[in-house]
């Protein structure tokens, strides 16, 4: 499914890129090293960490998309960068937790073994 | 030494940590035109992210040498900066002495200097205090 397809399927807010990444995955978390060392490539990001260096470590760890979550709002230098790079930004009001778990659901991803 | 070879150079200014990222980002673009192996083009990235954002953070900037080989990519981070009094301590997962203003930015994490050595095919640190840190890192790319 690409990021596009993600989007509108659980109303995301489209804030840059072609919406063409393909999703394979999904991390959520907001501490920029964690995401670097395993968010995997292709995955989509959840975190409410708007700013430029979120946009650095997607763009640096090949993640599909990072979709803002709680409503919060990217910043006007995180949404130059990601124009600049390539890197596909989303916004949504619902908490990290809903948001993650619906684009699981909507990705039909296997759930965790326990 | 390969005749080759390429190499590059970038400076890190300290405590700015909205242009910490420039180097990986031209990094990544060089090795991406070169038509390197998008996994090994991942973990240079990674790699030396982390790096800028040690420098930027802990040392008041930096000096970063890079050579691209046939088979590998080296890159040299040095500094003035304060040094490691504990070099074991600091490879440790979540042990950071990052300020909080920037854990606020989402960096301090502890993660790293271990995330350096993850994801490079070769890793060495020097250290000393009051002297300054260099920090060695090669990927394989053949």
């Amino acid at each position: 499914m690409t990021t596009g397809e993600l989007a509108a399927a659980c109303g995301f807010t489209h804030v840059t890129g072609d919406g063409d990444r393909e999703i394979e995955g999904i991390f959520t978390g907001d501490l920029l090293s964690w995401a670097m060392g395993r968010a995997k490539e292709a995955d989509a990001w959840f975190t409410v960490m708007g700013n430029v260096n979120t946009v650095a470590v997607a763009a640096l760890a090949d993640c599909a998309c990072a979709v803002l979550c709680h409503g919060a709002q990217w910043d006007a230098a995180a949404v130059q960068k990601a124009d600049m790079q390539g890197v596909e930004l989303y916004t949504t009001e619902l908490p990290e937790f809903e948001a993650s778990y619906l684009a699981a659901v909507t990705l039909e991803l296997a759930p965790p073994e326990p | 030494m390969a005749d080759d070879s390429i190499r590059l150079h970038y400076t890190v200014p300290g405590d700015d940590f909205t242009r910490a990222g420039e180097a990986s980002a031209d990094l990544k673009s060089r090795m991406k035109k070169l038509g390197l192996p998008p996994g090994a083009i991942r973990k240079v990235s990674i790699a030396l992210y982390e790096g800028e954002i040690n420098l930027a953070i802990h040392a008041h900037g930096g000096d970063i040498d890079v050579e691209i080989t046939d088979d590998e990519v080296r890159m040299v981070l040095s500094d003035q900066g304060p040094g490691i009094a504990d070099i074991s301590l600091a490879m440790s997962e979540g042990w950071s002495t990052a300020p909080d203003e920037v854990r606020s930015l989402g960096f301090g994490a502890g993660m790293g200097l271990p995330n350096m050595k993850k994801y490079s095919d070769e890793f060495d640190i020097q250290s000393a205090v009051g002297v300054g840190t260099t920090v060695t890192m090669a990927v394989k790319t053949a």
